[in-house]
């Protein structure tokens, strides 16, 4: 039992290199790391990322800060209009925008960490969504092939972990962040507190260790 | 109240609604409907972003940051009330577990496309969980004015907007309600309809 170095935000953000994918949670800014995008923001160098989150922030929050940075060349997110300078940004040319169902969202990050090729969803059949996909009508209805993401780094936000990089989120700030801990190749976490092993409760853990390289605590 | 074209669609559209349903609601004129239930109404509110069993909003000592609704707004939660992440919520979507969804549209065509996510011109970036909750909610409630601000109707024989879906929706509650008579509904949509044998025909 190795207990995760608890590092600095700037220390952690380090893994992140120009051209990655990085997969941040949150619905808007709730449940956010919002630690980890600040020294994203202002200790990186870091450009050209693949952004893969709900949202991309608002007008100077969260990610929205990144973006104001030209660091974004790609944007996968189900919801861009949340922050209409992503949008401004986007009808310009500078950013690239995959826009997702967000159930298909959700699922395709899900497959991701769990080793799944694809799989076919009735969700947005027929649709703009659907251009260019692969469609199979299976049992009836058509359904649409998506893929699986995946993501260089995921940065996520617990209101708790433990010293092994357990983690427990709360209320509605859950939404995407155990499902992005799984699909990256390095996971870091924030977290509001750090607990001893054994603190936390074996059955309400959310995300066991075994997800988590990086452990911050929020400042 | 009733001078409130968006107060009496919600009112009417409450009283779809039945003990022990789960029951997703939109942004605009669904989230209106709360206020017509009753505290005892056994329904179960649904928000896609992880909770089944939101409360009311909260007073100013209840306000909690972690706690949002689907259009972001504070909320509590309800006893009995349950957490999860987006993949399971929309899980719980798609699988057919959430009773009905009840949203707005921009049109809706009359073999029940529907179309509230995209306008012909405008940007196209925000589709939000609207696909997914009209094509797994069992039932799709759609709640809008049956006219648009320019008095376009919105009950249509072919849906110009981008599609949300195809052949989804099950109901649409409109503001022509009690006294409204079918030279009324005809004079706002150019979708073919037929009359139910159980509304009442005054001459």
């Amino acid at each position: 039992m190795t207990a995760l170095a608890l590092t600095t935000a700037e220390e952690a953000v380090a893994h992140v290199t120009s051209g990655d994918t990085v997969m941040v949670g949150g619905f808007g800014l709730v449940g956010a790391p919002l630690a980890l995008i600040d020294a994203l923001v202002e200790h990186s160098d870091a450009t050209d990322l693949t952004i893969v989150s709900n949202n991309i922030g608002e007008p100077g929050r969260g990610l929205g800060k990144l973006l104001r940075q030209g660091r974004i060349r790609r944007g996968i997110s189900s919801y861009f209009t949340s922050n209409p300078e992503a949008v401004d940004a986007v009808n310009a040319g500078e950013m690239e925008a995959t826009l997702l169902p967000q159930g298909t969202f959700a699922e395709a990050i899900r497959a991701g960490g769990a080793g799944v090729g694809g799989f076919f969803t009735p969700v947005g059949a027929g649709t703009l969504l659907a251009e260019g996909k692969e469609e199979r009508v299976l049992e009836g209805v058509t359904h649409v092939l998506e893929m699986p993401l995946h993501a260089d780094v995921a940065l996520v936000y617990a209101a708790r972990a433990d010293r092994l990089g357990n983690l427990w989120y709360r209320h509605t700030a859950r939404n995407f962040n155990p499902l992005m801990a799984t699909a990256a190749r390095v996971t870091v976490a924030e977290a509001g507190e750090v607990l001893e092993v054994g603190e936390l409760e074996p059955e309400a853990i959310h995300t066991p260790h075994l997800y988590v390289d990086v452990l911050v605590e929020r400042p | 109240m009733r001078d409130d074209p968006r107060l009496r669609i919600a009112a009417r559209a409450a009283r779809e609604l039945h003990p022990g349903e789960v029951v997703n609601l939109g942004i605009g004129i669904p989230n209106l409907i709360p206020r017509f239930l009753e505290d005892d109404s056994g329904i179960f509110v649904h928000t896609e972003n992880g909770l089944l069993g939101v409360g009311p909003p909260p007073d100013g000592d209840e306000l909690d940051e972690d706690l949002i609704d689907a259009a972001k707004r504070p909320i509590t939660a309800l006893p009995g009330a349950a957490y999860f992440d987006s993949a399971q919520s929309f899980a719980m979507i798609r699988g057919g577990h959430v009773d009905t969804a009840v949203l707005g549209a921009l049109q809706v065509g009359e073999r029940g496309d529907i179309a509230n996510w995209a306008v012909p011109g405008k940007d196209v970036l925000g589709v939000g969980g609207a696909m997914d909750l009209v094509v797994g909610a069992r039932r799709v409630i759609v709640t809008m004015t049956a006219t648009s601000s320019s008095g376009e109707p919105k009950i249509v024989d072919r849906c110009s907007f981008p599609l949300t879906a195809a052949a989804a929706v099950d109901t649409v509650v409109t503001e022509l309600l009690d006294g409204a008579t079918v030279d009324d509904v005809a004079a706002v949509t150019t979708a073919r309809f037929a009359v139910d044998d159980a509304v009442t025909l005054r001459a």
